[in-house]
């Protein structure tokens, strides 16, 4: 795993929007684990500063009224992701930021209520799919135990888009059983093809419904499999 | 519902930056002010209905025009019956409330103010409080529950606190009647969604079901911060000139009379309230959170308080009260989202997520700068005044004038009348025996199936709380005990890196009916059992003090004996009392609850590593820990409630504060020992019901003897399903028994026995009976579908 100083460290934006409540979390775990603080870029913003990467975090924004991400997706630092992503730059959305990654289109599909209609958290395993993204490659065949926390986290997509997903390699994780096999019992939520996770076509932008920063520590939960996700995604731009 | 509080929020987006915004405020001569008209108050039906609809009694109302020196206008009429409600002003409970101890070396803020403040480590406070949101979620159990959770997050973040952790304590009628469904599934659902978008974590919880609640259901919220100890903020209007601000979320009709329908008691026949719950926002409540901790933060306000019940008039009265000082309110300025409001809806409306700050003039922009980062409303309505006076304009008119102090210092307090309950004076060992037929008849294993069913899994309870937000909760809801948290805060003191806070809240509302001096006392035990199960020293607690209609003798009897009885628990265990709630009136059609004086309580350990579980999750040896010469008791047991027996009759299990001290400073030991895997206190149903849902989930089978321990001397059904005060269940890490079981030597009024082993087989035993754990699975996994 990487550790870096102040001067080496890359620089990842963390995108804060009104009603974010994982940004505190997030840069806890950066910190912590990799020694990387994260630079908060407020929603009001219209271009990013000078970064590397940048990272949506999970929460409400703006109160998550209408559909989740929605409004989000309509502010205006969101334009400066869009430009920042359209060239190259890595992007990963933890929940409410996967909503917003769809909403924005940055990604395909979207995120529907759960099919419980129920705010739903627990640990889930999770499958990585295969593909060519640096997140499929380096997780490889592990299975993943982290926590989800969502109301709207059921990921759809038509069958024409799920069939391109597959076929590019794009879905990244899947709700599983504890061996790994992907299967309806295991899917919390109602998602497509048990998806909880995928990446851009680049493999460079990836949205996941779970929660890695929450699975750091094995004190919390006793998953530190959320570090490797998070360990991937300085892989994705470093 | 979603589309109409985004409209506004969008609207507000847009008209942010041109509120025309006023940096001074010029006191107008209220002498010169026209009064509107006086209530009538010509004796008749109308008067009479005016009364009744306020609360205020004849000799209340003589007060009021006393203190005035005339009759009252429509809006202090409001403001007298808010203020002077049970809810605000505790008068039936005050003169109780006293024999509370509140004092220890931890305690940094008592009772008295928004919330207590135990000291943690270094200069790392909690700031705590639990309070009760039972009438509105009655009524309207959604945003009843929702807006209980917003209400006591307000009053812990606007002392400066950083919320880490929500509990509640929830009290149903019986799963077979009517509404219990709906309140349940409406309740857990309000009180998930405002807490899960807050960003605040549910990490612990206490459900119950019982008849005496069909008619009232308690919803009991509780939060805990963090803080600085030198940056505890307190809510004053000091400083005359300097400026009243209204911040956050516009005015509307909700609410209204919040706080006085909370203080009556509630008949089927009646219409509904529905139209006085209010409505909760949490993006706003979001907003509000990390806006107060930004401006007390960079000190730039003087007062700050939450418009909880009472709204606007309980707000200014109480900072005006605390500083000595008196206000000037022009209610023209308050933002409403409706038109044509009174200046009586606007004094008494309880909108959620608004807040009243004192501040001085030079810092309004500085001020304007950190509320307009998070687009919240505000704007200034008043100015302090040298009056001791709260005095309000409304259209032209000057419709309060009221003197600060004397409405407080004259404000009611009774010495309701008391009748002990008479008890039922037949030998417990009676009742004991009648309850162990009864058990044969039902048969041990239906009997257990039947306590695991009734206190079994909440996972589709708190499956819908987000758990894990702050990355601090190394225990929560799932492993059944106290919730731990590890707190990394750099105000901590550097030699404790694995700082740990426990917290639980608990309350046995059997014991408390049986014996309501015991049951406080065993409340207050509970808590502390399970806080000492899992490796912690308690701190302080808060409490939600839930009865029926005080004007019952025998109900403010049960209420003065509950007090006592939490008191001498807290003497005991030297831990004090620093905030709280008092919930009177929860009768329907003359039933009152049985009493419920919900307990919340915080503790620390120094290692929160060394923290066991209340569950196992490997074969081990298991131990009892159990105070000696204490017999087991079926008075108020879950064996008496589930094979109807009386619930008035026998004696609730004896309390030997020798052996609970001791026991509780054994388990600190061996826990920062780091020598216990899995620990927890003996509780409902026995020690077989205790140790059954230790292994419930495991998958693990369990053999249990309980022929070698004092418990021995008693019938087969006492010892295992007879509940007993001070015992637990324990398994040790492998190694570590043979040092454990030497300091166990030196007890005193206490002995650790080896009574079975939880092992990888497909039953549960225990004496001369047995059952498939896969039966035993679905009992307490199946428990609230």
């Amino acid at each position: 795993m990487k550790r870096f100083t102040a001067a080496g460290a890359p620089r990842i934006g963390l995108i804060d929007f009104p009603g974010s409540n994982c940004d505190r979390d997030c840069n806890d775990a950066f910190e912590r684990h990799f020694g990387i603080k994260l630079i908060p870029v407020w929603h009001t913003e219209h271009t990013l500063p000078q970064v590397d990467a940048v990272l949506l975090p999970g929460g409400f924004s703006y109160g998550d009224y209408l559909r989740s991400g929605a409004l989000a997706a309509h502010s205006p630092i969101m334009g400066a992701v869009k430009s920042f992503v359209s060239k190259g730059g890595a992007a990963l959305g933890i929940c409410n930021g996967f909503q917003i990654l769809t909403e924005s289109h940055l990604l395909p599909g979207a995120l529907l209520r759960n099919r419980s209609r129920r705010f739903i958290c627990k640990f889930v395993n999770l499958a990585v799919g295969s593909g060519n993204s640096v997140y499929q490659k380096q997780l490889g065949q592990r299975v993943l135990r982290l926590p989800i926390a969502h109301g709207e986290g059921r990921y759809y997509i038509d069958g024409e888009g799920l069939r391109r997903l597959h076929d590019q390699g794009q879905v990244a994780f899947r709700y599983a059983d504890a061996k790994g096999h992907a299967n309806d019992e295991s899917n919390p939520n109602g998602a497509v093809d048990n998806i909880a996770g995928i990446v851009s076509e680049n493999g460079r932008v990836m949205g996941l419904m779970p929660h890695p920063e929450r699975a750091t520590d094995p004190l919390l939960g006793g998953s530190v499999d959320g570090l490797a996700v998070l360990d991937t995604f300085l892989s994705s731009f470093m | 519902m979603a589309l109409l509080c985004w409209i506004p929020f969008c609207l507000r987006l847009c008209e942010g930056s041109d509120l025309k915004m006023t940096t001074t405020f010029k006191l107008p001569d209220t002498a010169q002010m026209t009064r509107p008209p006086q209530i009538d108050e010509t004796p008749g039906p109308a008067f009479t209905a005016l009364m009744r609809k306020h609360k205020l009694t004849g000799e209340e109302y003589a007060r009021v025009k006393d203190i005035l020196g005339r009759i009252p206008t429509m809006a202090e009429l409001g403001i007298f019956s808010a203020m002077w409600s049970e809810h605000c002003s505790y008068k039936s409970s005050r003169v109780h409330l006293k024999r509370f101890p509140t004092e220890s070396p931890d305690v940094v803020v008592g009772p008295g103010e928004n919330a207590g403040v135990v000291r943690l480590s270094g200069k790392l406070c909690l700031a705590f409080k639990m309070e009760s949101h039972n009438h509105p979620s009655y009524i309207e159990p959604y945003q009843g529950a929702a807006t209980g959770v917003g209400g006591i997050l307000r009053d812990v973040f606007c002392m400066g606190a950083r919320p880490i952790a929500n509990l509640n304590a929830l009290r149903f009628g019986l799963r077979s009647h009517q509404r219990t469904p709906h309140l349940v599934e409406n309740v857990v659902k309000g009180i998930g969604d405002y807490g899960n978008c807050v960003g605040v974590p549910t990490v612990a919880g206490n459900v119950s079901f019982d008849a005496s609640y069909n008619g009232n259901c308690l919803v009991n919220a509780m939060t805990v911060g963090v803080i600085h100890e030198d940056r505890i903020f307190k809510g004053y209007a000091t400083g005359q000139g300097n400026l009243v601000v209204y911040l956050g979320s516009a005015t509307g009709r909700d609410g209204i009379h919040g706080a006085s329908m909370a203080s009556g008691s509630f008949a089927t026949s009646e219409n509904s309230e529905r139209s006085t719950v209010q409505v909760g926002d949490p993006f706003t409540e979001k907003l509000l959170l990390e806006a107060t901790l930004d401006v007390l933060d960079k000190g730039l306000v003087v007062g700050l308080q939450d418009m909880g019940a009472a709204g606007l008039t309980s707000s200014s009265f109480e900072m005006a009260g605390r500083a000595g000082n008196g206000l000037y309110m022009d209610l023209d300025h308050v933002p409403v989202r409706t038109t044509a409001m009174t200046a009586y809806e606007l004094l008494l409306s309880e909108s959620q997520e608004r807040m009243l700050m004192v501040i001085e003039p030079h810092k309004w922009d500085e001020l304007r700068a950190v509320l307009d980062k998070w687009q919240l409303a505000c704007t200034v309505i008043g100015v302090v005044t040298d009056t001791g006076r709260v005095q309000i304009h409304h259209k032209g008119l000057l419709e309060v004038d009221v003197p600060v102090d004397p409405m407080t210092d004259l404000a009611p307090k009774y010495e309701r009348p008391m009748r002990p309950r008479v008890k039922d004076a037949a030998d417990p060992e009676v009742f004991n025996q009648k309850v162990t037929a009864a058990a044969l008849v039902r048969g041990p294993e239906a009997l257990l199936l039947a306590a695991l069913r009734d206190t079994g899994d909440k996972e589709s309870i708190y499956s819908q709380y987000d758990q894990h937000i702050g990355t601090q909760t190394v225990h929560g809801p799932d492993v059944q005990g106290a919730a731990a948290l590890w707190v990394r805060s750099e105000w901590a003191d550097p030699s404790e890196p694995y700082l740990g806070v426990l917290t639980a809240a608990t309350c046995n509302e059997r014991y408390n009916r049986l014996d309501a001096y015991l049951g406080g006392a065993h409340a207050v035990l509970k808590a502390a059992r399970t806080i000492a199960a899992a490796g912690g020293r308690p701190l302080a607690i808060t409490d939600c003090l839930n009865y029926g209609n005080p004007e019952v003798p025998e109900v403010m009897a049960d209420f003065s004996a509950g007090v006592d009885g939490i008191s001498l628990a807290c003497r005991e265990l030297s831990v004090p009392v620093v905030s709280g709630n008092v919930s009177l009136y929860n009768e329907t059609d003359g039933e009152s609850i049985a009493p419920t004086p919900m307990i919340g309580m915080v503790g620390k350990i120094q290692d929160v590593r060394k923290s066991p579980t209340a569950v196992v999750s490997e074969s081990a040896s298991l131990y009892l820990l159990y105070p000696l010469k204490v017999g087991p008791q079926f008075g108020g047991s879950l064996a008496a409630k589930l094979l109807d027996q009386s619930l008035h009759a026998g004696q609730a299990p004896e309390i030997n504060w020798h052996a609970e001290r001791e026991g509780m400073d054994f388990l600190r030991l061996i826990i920062g020992n780091g020598q216990v895997s899995a620990c927890r206190d003996v509780g409902d149903g026995g020690v077989i019901t205790t140790a059954a849902k230790m292994v419930a989930k495991s998958g693990l089978g369990l053999q249990l003897d309980l022929a070698s321990t004092e418990l021995g001397r008693y019938s087969d059904l006492a010892q295992y399903f007879g509940e007993i005060s001070g015992a637990y269940l324990i398994c040790f890490n492998s190694g570590d028994e043979s040092k454990a079981l030497q300091s166990a030597a030196t007890l005193r009024y206490n002995a650790v026995v080896k009574v079975g082993q939880v092992v990888d087989s497909s039953k549960i035993s225990w004496g001369p009976w047995s059952m498939p754990l896969k039966v035993c699975h679905h009992a307490f996994t199946s428990a609230l579908s």
